[in-house]
């Protein structure tokens, strides 16, 4: 129990995805300007997340070990994670179309969002078990959407404040984010090992 | 006269770091010095330049439905063949680069320039235009890489500008990543537009 929940909170505070780990950022930066899409992309993000890790580690374990594929990795990933996202965006339009509404713009852009891929790859790397790649999944989700939430709620005051011209739009945001990231590496001091 | 005119519009007119602001992660995550930089953005030139000049090779032959997955795949072995190369000649480097080298899989500017230069045009040129993207992007990471670990330690490639004790330890970390990058874009936008635009 103790190691599940060092998982979830090292994912979603210590080692933020977004602020420690910088992945993630194009959404980050591309998807916090209102509010409600920080929310919408958040969600889809974690229901892509935890499925695509679930099997990319069984197809890791139980296909690409016994085989000695191992280097096959990064594409087989690739695939099954575009495969999925595609299949998921059919299956949600039959099966639930409000939670498709609700999704629908963002599945798309989650296929090039190298949080999913990386955490596919982090949690072989690190050798967890299904179980707490699960978990460290969903809590990695949690941070992104965590970071996207605050840093959404950040840029719309941000549109009312007078900013130096060259500083309008990105930069400005960027440096927004850096001053979030100091406020998230005072949890670095929690250490769980 | 064309293929110059490529090459030097992918390091200005379209810098993907600073104008187009893609492919951020390993611009922030591998920036932490100017060496770890000038080797990632290396490593995502190669990759470009492959598969740039195989996705143009290969643009009639593949049917327009199953394009993206199609350039995912070229691109993904692309990346694969860096891996093991680094893996058996340069392995130092593939640990401190780590899960960004397959992560360049989903770099937005390799299937970008894919979509928006390769599949339009002749070889030749794309191969220009992977050497222009290529040297812009190495030109932007090498700069915030330098720059970063100038303020954070006071060197730039390990050489000593000033003593490290006057660096200020949170532009190598993560905050100063993105202080350092907003501030570089601002920069760029001002030489470009000036003042007031």
């Amino acid at each position: 129990m103790m190691t599940y929940l060092a998982i979830i909170i090292t994912a979603i505070f210590v080692n933020n995805i977004v602020f420690a780990q910088f992945l993630g950022i194009c959404p980050f930066i591309g998807v916090s300007r209102k509010l409600g899409s920080a929310v919408g992309m958040g969600g889809a993000v974690t229901f892509v997340m935890t499925i695509a890790t679930t099997v990319t580690w069984i197809l890791q374990n139980y296909l690409l070990v016994p085989l000695g594929l191992q280097y096959m990795q990064t594409i087989v990933f690739i695939l099954v994670i575009a495969a999925l996202v595609q299949m998921l965006e059919l299956i949600l339009k039959k099966i639930a179309p409000a939670l498709y509404l609700a999704l629908g713009v963002f599945l798309p852009l989650i296929t090039t969002n190298c949080a999913v891929l990386g955490v596919a790859i982090l949690v072989t790397q690190k050798g967890f078990d299904l179980m707490q790649s699960v978990v460290y999944a969903v809590a990695t989700a949690i941070g992104f959407t965590l970071a996207l939430v605050i840093f959404a709620g950040i840029r719309e005051q941000l549109n009312f404040t007078s900013v130096p011209v060259p500083f309008r739009g990105v930069p400005i945001a960027l440096i927004c984010a850096g001053l979030l990231a100091m406020a998230f590496m005072g949890f670095s001091g929690m250490n769980f090992n | 006269m064309k293929f110059t005119d490529t090459i030097f519009n992918g390091i200005i007119k379209e810098n993907p770091t600073f104008v187009l602001l893609l492919g951020l992660c390993p611009t922030l995550g591998t920036t932490g010095s100017a060496m770890t930089a000038l080797s990632m953005g290396l490593a995502t030139t190669s990759v470009l330049v492959c598969s740039n000049c195989a996705i143009s090779a290969i643009k009639n032959l593949v049917p327009d439905k199953v394009r993206i997955p199609a350039f995912i795949v070229v691109i993904a072995s692309f990346v694969t063949i860096l891996q093991l190369l680094m893996k058996a000649y340069l392995p130092a480097l593939d640990k401190s680069l780590g899960i960004f080298i397959p992560l360049i899989v989903v770099n937005c500017i390799l299937l970008g320039r894919a979509e928006a230069f390769a599949s339009r045009n002749s070889v030749i040129l794309s191969l220009a235009d992977g050497i222009g993207i290529g040297a812009g992007f190495t030109i932007a990471l090498t700069l915030l890489g330098s720059v970063r670990e100038l303020l954070g330690s006071g060197r730039i490639f390990n050489l000593e500008i000033f003593p490290e004790t006057f660096g200020s330890l949170i532009f190598i970390l993560a905050p100063g990543a993105f202080i350092a990058l907003g501030l570089l874009i601002a920069l760029f936008n001002f030489i470009r537009n000036g003042r007031t635009s």
